[in-house]
């Protein structure tokens, strides 16, 4: 119980702290173009941003580069002949193969390289799910109010009031053949209630904000209230939560492959897959560890960083 | 006949674990068309709530709003939702106080002006661009096609209510209600758009409302003036009678309070003492009592009602002891000569 009021106080206070994100009764007559071009000078000079900005672009460029990238192909037991578990030996790092391999004789550099793929995709579809689930839900309640509301509010409550991991555990497990699907389905649909919590507040104020009203006295019907005067101006903490998402969504997607709910496939490197197996042998060799999870912390930490540095830019409470 | 005929309006809001409160109580008021009323009172007096309960602007739960507000022979309270969106921004609009906060922030003004247009007046985007520009033009934004594609917040404050007031008329309403349009804008800035309200009003035989705190712009604007107190009109009159013989204690303070300067040196203003927080309901008094210097006895017994004024045509008061031009000079705090109200009918 104690996890959910935090929760809902940490969406709340992000809807504040937005909620009136472009209203400066003080400013007269500023040079600035859009609301975009305001935020990006303030990005441009943000250290955090940069950083973030710097590990998402290589990140991104690893994955998709990736077979490029990659000496070998990250199934084939290339060097199974240096590799005796039985003897605590594993193959050690040599020209082509900058890592060495892993338990089975694999190149642990070529498996980390095509692993980025999964998480990347893991990330970015289960944010992209959440988030329009979210935008679905949030939408609904914070338009329509009332009876809507109050329903649309209840599920959401009650998903929050389950630890997030906890629930995409049990979602995960509800699959019979687990994979990188089920992982994405699970890791997203625990993101959905925080993403509609967080709409639903934002559009709650906008709805009793003076420019709807301003729009409604003007006759302005009701689907362009809602989605060209309501849900623009919603949208900023909600984009600032998508990006702290990805990073979530990538630890949670790693947790679960880590628990073997996830892809199963020997074919198709994943990093959370790689951590599970490297746990049982972690005293002998750590270092089988240590990459993935190296890799994992990196990315996710991109990701908030340039969140955090999205959501500063945003903040009323920072323009001039 | 009248354009617009408001009868025995009353809101009240209602919160859960809270008293009920009566923010507008039995308002009544004519708007001939073309005609200019204004509605005066000081903060919290229910002026805002008046005008968005006839614009049927209230949020849907937490308030009753009673009483008839007839335009042009509809009961707009009685009309269905659907037809009265249609009507808004049509028939009828509205500019607000606040004009960076009444714009949406993250779309361009064109496409704020040509929205109104095309709802209402069925243009084509095109049409609605060219016809945009023009009522810019018309409200004196210089260099309209370049504010056309820029933003709220790289407008001043004055082109923003200009911009405002564009949006408003661009459907040629018979009324227009104005709440307090001048007030967050420089004192040069006001004077401008009092003047660009009054021609434009003027030129297109609109009727407004003038919604204000501020009786310099009732002397320079209003045929007609309603002085509101604690949600019931307390004064009415034209605004040769209302500035000449102003009769009820709150005006004559109101009046008093205004700078002159032709006042002596040194002469100290005479704002009306006391808050809104004094009041006390109307249900058994009159609710300006504790405020007021003319206090008898009865003021605190009984609720007086809005009758006949002892002087002027079609001049109208609340109040049990009026302020009368013996006594002037003197504002609400001065001792006039008390008034035995009997011949009032109550
Ligand atoms: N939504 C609401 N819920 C409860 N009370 C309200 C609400 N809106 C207004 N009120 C109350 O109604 C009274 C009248 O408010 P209103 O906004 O009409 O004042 P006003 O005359 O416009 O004052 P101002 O000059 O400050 O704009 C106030 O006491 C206010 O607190
Ligand atoms: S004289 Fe009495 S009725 Fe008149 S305003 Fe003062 S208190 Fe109210
Ligand atoms: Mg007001």
């Amino acid at each position: 119980m104690v996890g959910l009021t935090k929760k809902k106080e940490r969406i709340d206070q992000l809807a504040a702290s937005s909620a009136t994100a472009v209203v400066d009764p003080t400013d007269v007559e500023s040079s600035g173009g859009s609301i975009l071009a305001d935020a990006w000078r303030r990005l441009r000079v943000s250290p955090v941003f940069w950083i973030g900005a710097v590990i998402i672009s290589v990140f991104v460029l690893i994955a998709i580069f990736a077979d490029v990238i990659a000496p070998h192909d990250p199934g084939e037991l290339l060097l199974r002949s240096q590799t005796r578990l039985a003897r605590n030996q594993l193959a050690p790092p040599q020209p082509g193969f900058p890592l060495g391999g892993d338990q089975l004789g694999r190149d642990l550099f070529s498996r980390l390289v095509i692993g980025s793929r999964q998480t990347l995709l893991v990330g970015v579809f289960a944010t992209l799910i959440g988030f329009t689930g979210g935008l679905i839900l949030g939408t609904l309640a914070g338009a329509f109010g009332g009876k809507v509301d109050t329903v649309v509010m209840r599920l959401v409550d009650v998903l929050l009031s389950i630890p997030s991991l906890l629930l995409a555990i049990s979602i995960a497990a509800l699959f019979a053949n687990p994979s990188q699907t089920s992982v994405i389905i699970a890791v997203s649909v625990v993101q959905i209630p925080v993403f509609a919590r967080l709409l639903r507040g934002q559009m709650l104020a906008q709805r009793e904000s003076d420019h709807v009203l301003a729009a409604r006295a003007l006759g302005v019907k009701r689907a362009p209230i809602v989605f060209r005067h309501m849900l623009p101006n919603s949208l900023s903490p909600v984009i600032v939560q998508a990006t702290l998402v990805v990073a979530i969504s990538i630890i949670d997607a790693a947790a679960l492959s880590f628990l073997g709910l996830g892809s199963q496939s020997v074919k198709v490197p994943e990093w959370g897959q790689m951590l599970g197996e490297a746990q049982q042998k972690i005293d002998s060799y750590p270092h089988l560890a240590f990459w993935p999870a190296g890799c994992i912390i990196v990315v996710a930490l991109g990701f908030t960083l340039l969140g955090e540095s999205l959501r500063e830019a945003l903040d009323p409470k920072n323009r001039r | 006949m009248p354009l617009l005929e408001v009868e025995d309006l009353g809101v009240e809001f209602r919160r859960r674990g809270l008293e009920p409160f009566r923010a507008v109580d039995g308002v009544s008021f004519d708007v001939d068309p073309g005609q200019t009323v204004g509605l005066v009172g000081e903060s919290g007096c229910g002026k805002s709530v008046t005008s968005l309960a006839i614009m049927r602007l209230l949020m849907p739960r937490g308030n009753r709003v009673t009483g008839r507000v007839s335009f042009d022979g509809t009961d707009l309270l009685r009309l269905p939702i659907r037809d009265m969106r249609d009507r808004r921004g049509r028939d009828l609009a509205m500019i607000f106080q606040d004009p960076l906060s009444s714009l949406n922030p993250v779309i361009s003004i064109g496409l704020q002006v040509t929205e109104v247009l095309q709802r209402h007046r069925g243009m084509k985007q095109s049409a609605a661009r060219a016809e945009a520009r023009d009522l810019l033009d018309q409200v004196g934004i210089p260099d309209p096609d370049r504010r056309l594609k820029e933003y709220p917040h790289q407008l001043s404050g004055g082109m923003r209510q200009r911009a405002l007031i564009a949006m408003a008329v661009a459907c040629r309403p018979r009324l227009l209600i104005a709440d307090e349009p001048t007030t967050a804008l420089d004192v040069t800035i006001q004077a401008q758009i009092l003047q660009l309200l009054g021609t434009l009003v003027r030129e297109n035989g609109t009727a407004l409302i003038m919604i204000t705190h501020d009786l310099g712009v009732v002397a320079g604007l209003c045929d007609e003036v309603n002085v509101l107190y604690g949600g019931r009109i307390v004064e009415r009159a034209n605004r040769h009678e209302l500035f000449a013989t102003p009769q009820h204690p709150y005006t004559h303070g109101l009046l008093a309070s205004i700078p002159r300067l032709d006042a002596p040196a040194g002469e100290r203003l005479h704002p009306v003492q006391g808050s809104v927080s004094d009041n006390i309901p109307w249900t058994s008094a009159c609710a300006f009592a504790p405020r007021c210097g003319n206090e008898v006895d009865r003021c605190r017994s009984a609720s007086p009602e809005l009758t006949a004024a002892p002087l002027g045509h079609g001049h109208q008061l609340r109040c049990f002891n009026p302020v009368l031009p013996d006594g002037a000079g003197v504002g609400a705090t001065g001792g006039s000569a008390p008034v035995d109200s009997a011949g009032e009918a109550l």
